[in-house]
């Protein structure tokens, strides 16, 4: 490969297909990419296997056994709640693959399933360090090379504008470093903008970052509003047990129409002014004993504090999980998840998740579900990619797309500049009243905030030739995030799934449409040529094949 | 955020240097690492588990917990049996049953059922 600009230490590698990341869609995506016969190198913020929402929380998986009555009903559980945005030909092939892959996981990962009394095994759900750590055990025997601490910061593109790999900072190096390769898979996670929920503090979005940079749409980004329950102290968002908990006012009495599932708004809308309690005093004492094997991690505020939760009453609060729990994210052209840029394809909570969840949460199973198949089919799709290009790859001519943050449009700013944008976006994102209870008089002056904030970090921000570069780009991705995000929500001038609007109350039948979103500098949105296949649609489908 | 490297417990791995996502440790004059950049802990316990000695601690707190607090106290916290608590739950190091082999959750109540919504497809 030929490169222009090279900094002289920096570190070069080259690679059939680049996997970034290193949560489950990385790694599915990178065990997929060497097994299908690519030469695979995959980079991880931090550490693949420790790092990302899922090695942090555990989850529970979309594991449906292949019988119609099931897959017709696990299909049918979203949709209402998802706005019927979401895709049946997708849930399909998604439940297939899931369950194909789980199974994988169990018989050559070895993973630890809970046997089921009846001779099998409990395949439902996963505990993250557990799950994470097999992974990275079948990456080694795989041959994938994994380098860890290396964020990647922007891509590499070749002549015509083809994805021909990417750069980024290898911190314990202390050196700036380059893949050149066939195809990239961006598996980086979602963006939870900073805001200390679960393992999510690496998930800021570099990846859409990227993809934009490169062309590439973005689809949901409406669906971004997701907030997560937490004891008020804790990073701790694991919110399944929340379904047992009753919540109160300081005074000790209920808080009508609080809940988990539904409701959230109601704590939401409370905490702007009081304190809002919980207690999970639902459950009886099997349950209890069934939650504590199960999910671990959901005790350790409370065991640690000395409270217990069964019979305390103890505060909460609601964290911002943007796209890791909403649905938005890098748009999908092909179902080798391939996106509208050649040589590039997406995985995970990088990619949206409409397809199988609509304008509704993944959590809890659709989004674990979607990591396998999705970074299944990435690496697959990379791969064969990679392949067709032959002994071409080594010779193409590479640029750098990296903008913002990296390669100010002004004058370099001071170092340390990162942290004040990084504020300036949370103030716009994370207060309840602007991002969950939505309504234009707050959106449209958040995102003028957000676009000024942008503007001038477009102008001056710079990270330098040193590990600063990390922490720009962040800045940069959470800030376009923040736009891309109030756009959507602007344009979708109604309520449906995640995005409620208390000025636009109901949905309009004639915006059952996915909204896509691209650009940076300016931002484009629009309906998505491509109609959701609902149920109805689906039948039909089915019916002419 | 982490609050305790155990001195007397740390066999100076550098497991925790390498598994943090977030780069929270360095590595330590006389093997024991030092928690150099506890502004950017994301409190997500994973060091805890991957200690091989049960030598470190997590409070459940996101910020720094107050100087005073028993969290901070290895002897308290290891009296509790909290520290590398974490590990111990789930079932890693010699002679445990991983947690995951036994991770069966209890049957979620249902929500109440949602209004029937009138755009049906
Ligand atoms: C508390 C919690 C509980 C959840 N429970 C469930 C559940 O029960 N069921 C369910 O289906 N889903 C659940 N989810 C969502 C689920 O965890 C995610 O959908 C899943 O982790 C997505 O996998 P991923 O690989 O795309 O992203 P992640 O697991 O978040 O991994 C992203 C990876 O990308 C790396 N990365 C980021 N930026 C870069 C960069 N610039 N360069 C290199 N690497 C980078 C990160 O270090 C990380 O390793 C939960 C999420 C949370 C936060
Ligand atoms: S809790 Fe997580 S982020 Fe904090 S030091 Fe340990 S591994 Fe690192
Ligand atoms: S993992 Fe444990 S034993 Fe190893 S260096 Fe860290 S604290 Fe010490």
């Amino acid at each position: 490969m030929t490169v222009t600009g090279l900094s002289p230490h920096t570190h070069e590698l080259s690679a059939g297909v680049f996997v970034v990341g290193g949560g489950p869609a990385a790694a599915w995506a990178a065990y997929k990419a060497a097994q299908a016969g690519a030469d695979v190198v995959l980079a991880d913020k931090g550490y693949c296997g420790t790092s990302g929402a899922t090695a942090a929380a555990g989850t529970g998986v979309w594991y449906v056994p292949p019988h119609p009555a099931e897959r017709e009903k696990a299909m049918a559980g979203r949709e209402a709640l998802g706005g019927y945005l979401a895709d049946r030909r997708w849930m399909a092939r998604v439940l297939d693959q899931t369950y194909e892959g789980v199974n994988e996981l169990a018989d050559t990962g070895r993973y630890p399933f809970p046997p089921d009394g009846a001779g099998g095994q409990l395949r439902r759900g996963v505990q993250g360090p557990e799950y994470m750590r097999r992974m990275r055990i079948l990456l080694r025997r795989a041959g994938v090379r994994i380098l860890d601490h290396s964020p990647v910061v922007e891509l590499l593109v070749d002549a015509d504008g083809a994805v021909a790999g990417a750069a980024g900072y290898q911190r314990r190096h202390d050196r700036p470093y380059r893949v050149s390769a066939g195809a990239v898979v961006l598996a980086t996670g979602g963006c939870a903008f900073l805001s200390r929920a679960l393992g999510c503090d690496v998930n800021t979005g570099d990846g859409a970052l990227m993809a934009a940079e490169a062309g590439a749409e973005l689809s949901g980004m409406e669906f971004s509003n997701a907030y997560a329950l937490a004891p008020e102290f804790s990073s701790v968002t694991k919110t399944a047990y929340y379904s047992f908990a009753t919540f109160y006012h300081e005074d000790g009495t209920v808080l009508e129409g609080a809940g988990s599932q539904k409701g959230r708004s109601v704590i939401a809308r409370t905490l702007l002014t009081e304190k809002v309690y919980c207690r999970i005093d639902r459950a009886d004492a099997d349950a209890q004993r069934a939650m504590r094997l199960a999910q671990a991690n959901f005790f350790l505020p409370f065991d640690r504090m000395g409270i217990d939760p069964f019979t305390q009453r103890f505060p909460v609060t609601l964290l911002l999980e943007g796209t890791v729990r909403g649905t938005g994210g890098i748009r999908i052209t092909g179902d080798d998840c391939a996106t509208s840029v050649p040589g590039l394809y997406v995985a995970g909570d990088a990619a949206t998740r409409e397809l199988i969840c609509g304008g509704f949460t993944g959590g809890g199973s659709h989004n674990a579900a979607w990591a396998i198949s999705s970074g299944t089919w990435a690496g697959r799709g990379a791969a064969r990619h990679a392949a067709s290009l032959g002994p071409l790859t080594a010779r193409r001519r590479v640029s750098a797309l990296g903008g913002a943050g990296l390669r100010p449009t002004g004058k370099p700013g001071r170092p340390g500049a990162a942290r004040e944008v990084v504020a300036a976006v949370q103030a716009e994102v994370l207060p309840y009243e602007k991002n969950l209870l939505r309504h234009e008089d707050r959106l449209a002056p958040a995102l003028a905030g957000l676009h000024s904030t942008w503007s001038g970090l477009r102008a001056s921000l710079y990270g330098g030739d040193g590990a600063e570069v990390v922490a720009t780009r962040q800045a940069a991705a959470l800030a376009a995030h923040g736009r891309w995000m109030y756009t959507a929500a602007l344009a979708r001038q109604e309520t449906r799934g995640m995005h409620k609007r208390e000025d636009r109350p109901g949905a309009d039948p004639s915006s059952r449409r996915r909204l896509l979103v691209s650009g940076l500098d300016e931002i484009q949105v629009r309906p998505d040529p491509v109609a959701p296949v609902g149920p109805q649609e689906y039948a039909g489908l089915r019916a002419a094949s | 955020m982490i609050e305790i490297v155990s001195q007397e417990r740390c066999i100076g791995c550098d497991r925790c240097v390498e598994v943090c996502p977030t780069s929270v440790f360095d590595t330590g004059p006389g093997g024991i690492p030092v928690i150099a950049r506890v502004q950017d802990c994301q409190t997500c316990f994973m060091c805890e588990a991957y200690c091989p000695v049960d030598a470190l601690f997590v409070a459940p707190q996101a910020e720094p917990v107050e100087p005073g607090s028993p969290l901070r106290d290895e002897a308290y916290v290891t009296a509790a049996g909290l520290l590398g608590g974490y590990r111990k739950k789930i079932g890693w190091g010699r002679g445990r049953t991983p947690g995951a082999l036994r991770a069966v959750g209890p049957d979620l109540p249902r929500p109440t059922p949602a209004p029937p919504r009138k755009e049906h497809r």
